[in-house]
């Protein structure tokens, strides 16, 4: 088999992911209400679902680009209702297929800001391989995973990312299935931006969103919501100030990983762990680095959120710059298309069909 | 040199047969390049095994080619060969019974050790014990007189070899007078970068051609003379090459980009492979991570403007069907291919059936009508595959394309279309507010549809003051919002419907020769798909035997041509073989309740004419023979009783 180098570089640091999306004119800017589509939400009552669709409302404008240039499609759950609600182009597909569809539309649409919004049965379960695909593809997507560890939609079953024991309708004796943690799936699909925040933490929320819709590439952004009528409280030990404070780890690039008064280091099994600073005993505390060539250490920080939440890091994992597929694949069309001079004329396709075997009969 | 006699005749069946490693499917193809050239009009049949590499030397591993070729217009690849090259013991035990008594065998005899005799079961060597006597058998030592005439050029035997199946072309190019300048050409042009390979090839491929000029075993070499045709160019082409070159085309007339989103199927590669090179006309073309990943992406191409297009066979059509149903439910354009197989599950991989009718029909959940058009032979997936994308994008619906494995790998005469004789498929993207809200400001309602032909409007993302949301769940006629309103459902249901039934297809034409002077036939034989070549070529048989019969063609399954139902009725008898158990016999019974009569197999092979002339022949007794459908009729003469005696 014959492979050709495509002279694909790797790079760090990527902020291009809106580079081919019409921005506003000068002067122009769209508010939170210019987002905001006529449909009645019909979301539970406390639903962390709302406080999502707000925070995406209220930050689009920020990214100064067209409405009618953003798309967001989803697949089936309580989550994928989010396109009804936002007044932009939208597709409410099927049941954990929306990166496919979302795949097709940014490939042949360059100009497009697309989004995904998916759950945890979703884009996990049902749509597990189209999720890790899109990711390993890099295609030019951003991916919103609300991860709420529960099935709403069909009423309360367990999921993927529920934890093992959970009872639920279709676990009386409690579910005997493993969880998937989602960033560490990312990490593994060669994700190349990975990021986890809270329906809670508005501001949290809204910078990593920024950062994954200007990534250029498939960003996943796994965002903790609350079912508050299947699942309720699942999330609250990071919601509560003083229990949030000793457990989140903040990933701030270019900074020690700490939490409270714990920071990370390299564990003797080459994971990392959280000790005391106080007992750091000579050892280096990790510093954050999104754009580590390795995803490594992202890996291994994404393995301390065990179910019992003891340390959970929260905010961007990863963020590497790859050449996304869907640039390459264009860049293949109009690569052919220039070296044969332009678009195809009749003439050119007449000689296509042609062949090189013809023979006339007069 | 001796000098041979040359004799004329009108139709020559010849098949290349050998050990899947043989390249008895280039010798094919080079044989249908050589007889194109000439002129002569022609089917081929290639068929080779599921395995890529089977078991050398037996019957599971021979794959074939069979070529007709004659100076008329040839519907078939022709039933019975009148010529077998057989590369081996296996293949010869294979195609044998298909060969025409007195034929002619070509036969490696260097392969023909005790061995290899013993692998597919000969107990004694048939080019010994007289057991071909009924045959012209010309044994000949093909592989070592091609090492012999290769000996100058320093190969191992081994490499060698492998051009016998150049040398057996060469012979057989000699017998039939093709002419060699455009294998020639073909070999330069493959082995250009390999001197060495390139010039055994050739060499053995013209020591072929002598050596058949000096033997003596070959006393006439034969002549064919050029098929009468309509006046143009023309070239050699098989069924997925025709489809890839028909969504090319259709995209270009439509000046939409094409993208296919497709996974790895047999038959359907080809479609995949072709079109993946042709990105210079606008073409891009992602292989999926599976078959509901495929139609996902041309699904969202499609929804942003472009023609999207999958391709697929049975079993991945199967995977497919939730995503139809999405895009009956958007309603926006795109193509489904599906070659058919022999199903159901794996079935038979390279093997052909048209069973996949059903499922193209109706296999989805709820009511999701979609148009289903089908090929009838290689060249006309051309036309097939242009009028799918026609539907698709004036109707903006789903559309069906239903080609078989016969078709995909079969090869005819094309005449070229010149482009600016298609249809012109341009379409309008909608830009602009189409309805006025109650309080007098311009909306968009994404399903207020052309009164004429129910399409929707298709206004792709990026435009502005259109923003809108689509969906699977049931919509609201007109504006697109959810509705669960149960008028709201069943008027949609009907709508989608009436759609699809309003669907622009011409009439069905009747062939019935004698119509014109008063003497109708009175048995109707219909068909759809590849069938479309053998009913033909049994019909002029029987009319050649003094007897009359109709035919007819479906292009268009779904919706059935308007006056389909009064043709039916218009004749005493209809019949309708199919490569399945009666599926579109189900359907006109259904619609029509027209006593259709089936003939149906389902043996991964198409039909022979001989087959259906003899068909036909039983059903002209006159008006007292019974009716009845032929299925599997061995088993149900041998053994059906038995298997269901008991219980009844
Ligand atoms: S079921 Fe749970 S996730 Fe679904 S809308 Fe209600 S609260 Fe939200």
């Amino acid at each position: 088999m014959t492979s050709i180098p495509l002279q694909i570089p790797t790079y760090r640091g990527s902020t291009e992911g809106l580079r081919d999306v019409p921005h506003l004119d000068e002067g122009v800017a769209l508010k939170k209400k210019d987002f905001t589509s006529a449909s009645e939400v019909r979301w539970c009552p406390g639903c962390g679902d709302y406080a999502i669709l707000a925070a995406v409302q209220g930050f689009l404008p920020e990214l100064g680009i067209r409405r009618e240039n953003i798309v967001c499609i989803s697949g089936i759950g309580c989550a994928s209702r989010f396109p009804y609600y936002l007044e932009s182009y939208g597709m409410h597909s099927i049941h954990g297929r929306a990166p496919t569809i979302a795949t097709g539309l940014a490939t042949s649409r360059p100009d497009l800001s697309v989004w995904i919004v998916t759950g945890d049965g979703d884009s996990l379960s049902i749509g597990g391989n189209h999720l890790i695909h899109a990711l390993r593809r890099n295609v030019n997507l951003t991916i919103l995973l609300f991860n709420n560890r529960i099935y709403g939609l069909t009423k309360g079953q367990y999921s993927p990312t529920s934890e093992i024991g959970k009872v639920t309708k279709s676990t009386p004796a409690g579910s005997v299935d493993a969880p998937f943690d989602p960033v560490s799936l990312a990490l593994g699909a060669e994700a190349t931006f990975v990021a986890r925040t809270t329906d809670s933490d508005r501001k949290q929320l809204t910078s990593v969103l920024r950062a994954a819709a200007e990534h250029r590439g498939a960003a996943l952004v796994e965002i903790f919501q609350n079912c508050p009528i299947f699942n309720d409280g699942a999330f609250d030990v990071l919601k509560d100030r003083e229990q949030a404070e000793a457990r989140i780890v903040r990933l701030v690039d270019g900074e020690v990983i700490r939490s409270g008064d714990r920071v990370a280091v390299r564990a003797a099994g080459g994971g990392v762990e959280m000790v005391p600073e106080a007992e750091l005993g000579g050892r280096e505390p990790l510093v954050h680095d999104v754009a580590a060539t390795d995803p490594s250490q992202a890996f291994a920080l994404a393995r301390l959120s065990e179910p019992g939440m003891g340390s959970v890091p929260m905010g961007v994992f990863r963020s590497v710059a790859r050449p996304t597929y869907d640039d390459l694949a264009r860049e293949q069309v109009a690569a052919a298309q220039e070296k044969a001079g332009g678009p195809a004329t009749d003439a050119d396709l007449e000689a296509l069909l042609a062949g090189n075997d013809t023979w006339s009969v007069a | 040199m001796s000098v041979k006699q040359v004799q004329r005749v009108d139709r020559v069946v010849i098949r290349f047969a050998g050990d899947s490693g043989d390249g008895m499917q280039l010798t094919g193809d080079r044989f249908t390049a050589e007889t194109a050239a000439l002129g002569n009009d022609l089917a081929t049949l290639p068929n080779f095994p599921a395995e890529i590499r089977a078991p050398a030397g037996t019957v599971l591993g021979v794959s074939s080619f069979q070529l007709h070729f004659a100076d008329h217009d040839v519907m078939t690849p022709g039933d019975h060969p009148d010529v077998l090259v057989a590369m081996n013991p296996a293949a010869l035990r294979s195609n044998l019974g298909d060969v025409r008594r007195g034929g002619t065998l070509i036969v490696d005899s260097d392969e023909f050790t005790k061995r290899n005799l013993a692998r597919v079961g000969y107990d004694a060597n048939p080019l010994e014990d007289g057991s071909l006597e009924a045959y012209q058998l010309h044994a000949l030592p093909l592989t070592s007189r091609t090492v012999e005439a290769l000996a100058e050029f320093g190969l191992t035997r081994k490499d060698a070899e492998r051009s016998k199946n150049m040398y057996a072309l060469g012979l057989v190019s000699w017998l039939y007078n093709r002419p060699t300048e455009g294998t020639e050409r073909f070999l330069r042009t493959k082995f250009g970068k390999r001197p060495q390979i390139l010039e055994a090839n050739l060499a053995a491929f013209r020591a072929g051609y002598n050596y058949g000029e000096t033997v003596e075993g070959f006393a006439v070499t034969y002549e064919i003379a050029p098929a009468p045709a309509p006046t143009g160019t023309y070239r050699n082409v098989t069924g997925n090459t025709a489809t890839a070159y028909g969504l090319v085309a259709a995209a270009h007339r439509a000046g939409l980009p094409l993208v296919l989103g497709s996974y790895p199927i047999t038959p359907a590669s080809d479609i995949l492979h072709a079109l993946s090179g042709m990105k210079r006309f606008g073409v891009t073309t992602i292989q999926a991570e599976d078959e509901i990943a495929g139609i996902g992406a041309a699904l969202g191409a499609s929804y942003g403007g472009a023609l999207g297009v999958t391709t697929t066979s049975g079993p991945g059509l199967a995977l497919k069907a939730e995503t139809i149903g999405l895009a009956v439910m958007l309603e926006l354009p795109l193509v489904i291919i599906d070659v058919q197989r022999g199903g159901p599950s794996t079935g038979l991989p390279t093997k052909t059936e048209q069973a996949d009718l059903l499922q193209a029909m109706y296999g989805r959940n709820g009511e999701a009508p979609l148009p289903v058009v089908a090929p009838r032979s290689p060249a006309d997936c051309f036309d097939a595959a242009v009028e799918a994308c026609r539907i698709a994008l004036k109707y903006r619906t789903p559309v069906m394309l239903l080609s078989d494995g016969y078709l995909a790998n079969g090869s005819e005469p094309w005449l070229l279309p010149a482009v600016s004789s298609l249809p012109d498929l341009t379409v309008e993207f909608t830009t602009q507010p189409n309805a006025t809200a109650e309080d007098g400001t311009p909306v968009f309602r994404p399903y207020l549809r052309d009164p004429e032909t129910l399409a929707r409007p298709w206004a792709v993302p990026g435009t502005p003051g259109l923003e809108h949301r689509i969906g699977g769940l049931e919509k609201a006629d007109g504006s697109g919002e959810i509705s669960y309103d149960p008028d709201n459902h069943e008027k949609m249901v009907l709508l989608r419907q009436a759609k699809v039934d309003g669907v622009d297809v011409p009439d069905v034409e009747v062939d019935d020769p004698g119509a014109a002077t008063g003497e109708r036939a009175d048995v109707l034989v219909l068909g759809w798909g590849s069938t479309y070549g053998p009913i033909a070529a049994a019909a002029r048989a029987v009319r050649a035997g003094g007897q009359r019969v109709a035919t007819a063609h479906l292009r268009h399954v779904n919706p059935f041509p308007a006056n389909l139902g009064q043709v039916l009725r218009s004749y005493r008898r209809v019949v309708v073989p199919e490569m399945n158990l009666g599926q579109l016999r189900m359907l006109l019974r259904a619609q029509y309740l027209v006593d259709v009569i089936g003939y149906n197999r389902v043996r991964g092979l198409p039909f022979t004419s001989s087959e259906l002339a003899e068909v036909i022949s039983a059903h002209l007794g006159g008006p007292s023979d019974e009716p009845t459908d032929q299925t599997l009729r061995d088993l149900s003469a041998d053994t059906t009783d038995d298997l269901t005696g008991a219980g009844r």
